[in-house]
């Protein structure tokens, strides 16, 4: 459990975006990566007939599915477990990793491979299983590259964005060895040397799930590599931990968030690997895991499902396309954040998953300019719900000095004769605010640190309406 | 109370108040005012599939090459025999893994190379060292460049996956034109 003393969140935010922002060559990095990115992703969707019809479907799918959310749950239910899936229901991370666990020593386990799952972040799945004994290995490249570093993923879909190839063969060559050149075909093939006899010989295979059939009780996996592929075809055990509102109604479903989620995630128009597990080994196939677990994770999520202002952010697909374009996420990356869920969405459901008051920071770190909403391939209103995370928390505990500051505002705009001497004192007080600017004896210094205010006018709008009306007459 | 039935309570109470529609600006609604599922029109807007076959391999072949694969339309077995003796010869395949189809094994067995088949289970080192995994499918994507199988078509999970090398033999008649089209067929 973390402790957080008042405030501790959002000073390390502030520290860490400061940090950031001064590093540009980080920023150039990463501004270079999302423009190749966008360059992608806006071919694809000029190839749709009409991108903005998917969008409205996609939407109103999704709107199905989530306030439908507990038949949906039922059906996929028990369809998986008429083919001898066992589903588990886990309503905190804590019950998650307890499940998780347990099944690892029911199977005397001591290798789990895993392939990428931002709820097994989100639960901190992994230093669990470490402290527990076990041997934890991401066949996600990406996933691999962070897990060396002992870092956090630095996005939801690329988790080792922020790595040059020359950093990533340093790497290689002190942890495993072994790097004969930083092409990214060479450095692959390193990592899949390495990940090869893992499979094999690993006991449980761990997946997330982007997308649950409820009409056929079906998870689906969406990935470039084939780790996930190959972690379902090996290992005697699977597990798949997925939050619930992953849940999409019908098969035919997956035909447009197929390839929305691959244009809108990665520019691509469609990912390599699409592939629907409906059970564990059947009787006649030649493979795949005797057991199959699926835990069905809540961790809050049915929290933000009794807000039905803000329902709609269980929508999100963790496509990252709201990450890619945030004005925000470009410049203070990824880790600045400090939580599982970056960017816009992030922003706005951290909040409800990790508490109002310690992430309400997060919905401030925006400029509003609603390139999420616009990027968003089922129409979340991210912008506006960062207003309504703003809202709440002002509502749920005030912040003093600013109901103050807005009385005093209101009682001298009311007041022509206070409103006039206002005027008179701004004239005689800005050179001398200007010589205290952002200096600690400046009273508005939060604000003027990096803003500049333009000199008042001369002759306020007043004062030149009543000097015209004299001249005219 | 299980976890699911208080997971689900929490969800049953929750869905009591009514969320806003897509695209109502806010008004609440109950249900969407169509009863067709809205995927329905998926193909009025996804990218376009041409309507006769030769267009529709020619988008095949086009999304194949973005996505790295290497496509051949060959005339006749003779030709795809050659095809795949090119292919081994230039890769130096020494032993290739397989399925028991009909088209599959006339592939696998015209290399004169030892072949592992999968269908009644296999060592899976044994799997690791095959060079090429060859299989049949169930169907040819033309919108996505895409190829369908199921582990029952395809000798299991492993096969079309584990092998570095994986070759897809499949009849002139299985191109479908888009995914609606590959989802009904599954």
């Amino acid at each position: 459990m973390v402790k957080n003393l008042m405030g501790t969140f959002v000073t390390d935010f502030k520290e860490r975006a400061t940090a950031k922002t001064g590093d540009l060559r980080h920023r150039q990095f990463i501004r270079t990566a999302l423009r190749g990115y966008e360059t992608a992703r806006d071919r694809r969707k000029g190839a749709f007939q009409s991108w903005e019809s998917a969008r409205q479907a996609a939407a109103e799918t999704k709107w199905q599915a989530i306030n439908h959310l507990d038949e949906h749950l039922v059906s996929l239910t028990s369809k998986l477990e008429a083919r001898g899936t066992k589903v588990h229901w886990a309503s905190n991370g804590a019950q998650a990793r307890e499940i998780i666990t347990q099944i690892l020593r029911d199977k005397k386990a001591k290798c789990i491979i895993k392939s990428k799952a931002m709820t097994s972040e989100e639960i901190h799945l992994n230093h669990a299983l470490e402290e527990a004994g076990f041997i934890v290995v991401e066949s996600d490249l990406g996933e691999f590259i962070v897990q060396l570093r002992h870092e956090a993923p630095y996005h939801i879909v690329f988790p080792s964005m922020h790595l040059q190839r020359g950093e990533i063969r340093e790497l290689f060559q002190r942890e495993l060895g072994d790097a004969p050149s930083d092409t990214p075909e060479d450095l692959t093939m390193v990592a899949r040397r390495v990940m090869r006899q893992k499979y094999i010989q690993a006991d449980v295979g761990f997946t997330g799930g982007n997308f649950a059939i409820a009409e056929t009780g079906m998870i689906s996996i969406t990935e470039n590599e084939g780790n996930s592929r190959l972690t379902s075809a090996l290992p005697k055990t699977m597990i798949t931990l997925m939050g619930i509102e992953k849940v999409l109604p019908r098969f035919a479903d997956l035909a447009l968030f197929l390839p929305m989620l691959a244009t809108a995630g990665a520019g691509q128009p469609m990912t390599c690997y699409n592939t629907m597990y409906s059970g564990p080994r059947q009787p006649g196939e030649p493979d795949g895991p005797e057991e199959w677990h699926v835990i069905l994770l809540d961790n809050r999520r049915t929290e933000l499902l009794a807000d039905p202002e803000q329902r709609d952010a269980l929508h999100c697909i963790r496509c990252g396309a709201c990450l890619n374009v945030c004005p925000i996420f470009r410049n203070v990356g990824g880790h600045t954040y400090g939580t599982t869920y970056s960017g816009p969405v992030g922003s706005v459901i951290t909040p409800h998953l990790r508490g109002l008051q310690d992430w309400k920071h997060l919905s401030n770190a925006s400029t509003l300019c609603g390139a999420c909403t616009e990027a968003c391939p089922v129409k979340i209103d991210l912008h506006h719900h960062l207003l309504q995370n703003r809202r709440n928390a002002s509502a749920s505990k005030p912040a003093i000095s600013e109901r103050l500051a807005y009385k005093m505002f209101g009682v001298v705009a009311n007041e022509p004769m206070l409103w006039s001497a206002a005027k008179k004192m701004g004239w005689l007080t800005q050179p001398l605010q200007k010589m205290v600017k952002g200096s600690a004896l400046d009273p508005a210094k939060a604000w003027t640190k990096t803003r500049d205010l333009p000199p008042l006018p001369q002759e306020s709008f007043k004062d030149w309406w009543r000097n015209r009306k004299r001249t005219k007459s | 109370m299980s976890e699911r039935e208080k997971i689900l309570g929490r969800i049953r109470e929750a869905l009591q108040v009514k969320a806003p529609l897509p695209g109502s600006h806010g008004d609440a609604g109950d249900h969407l005012p169509s009863t067709a599922p809205p995927v329905a029109h998926a193909r009025d807007w996804l990218p376009l599939v041409g309507t006769t076959p030769e267009e529709q391999f020619e988008l095949f072949a086009k999304n194949c090459a973005d996505l790295k694969a290497d496509f051949q339309l060959l005339a006749s077995r003779d030709e795809l025999k050659a095809a795949l003796a090119k292919i081994r010869d230039a890769e130096k395949w020494q032993t290739v893994a397989s399925h028991d189809g009909e088209l599959s094994n006339f592939a696998s067995q015209s290399l004169g190379l030892p072949v592992l088949l999968t269908d009644k289970g296999y060592d899976v080192q044994a799997l690791e060292k095959c060079d090429a995994g060859i299989t049949e499918c169930d169907a040819l994507v033309a919108q996505t460049g895409g190829v369908a199988v199921t582990s029952r078509s395809t000798g299991g999970r492993a096969l079309s996956v584990l092998p570095p090398h994986h070759v897809v033999v499949a009849r002139r008649e299985q191109l479908v034109a888009d995914l609606p089209a590959a989802f009904a067929f599954l």
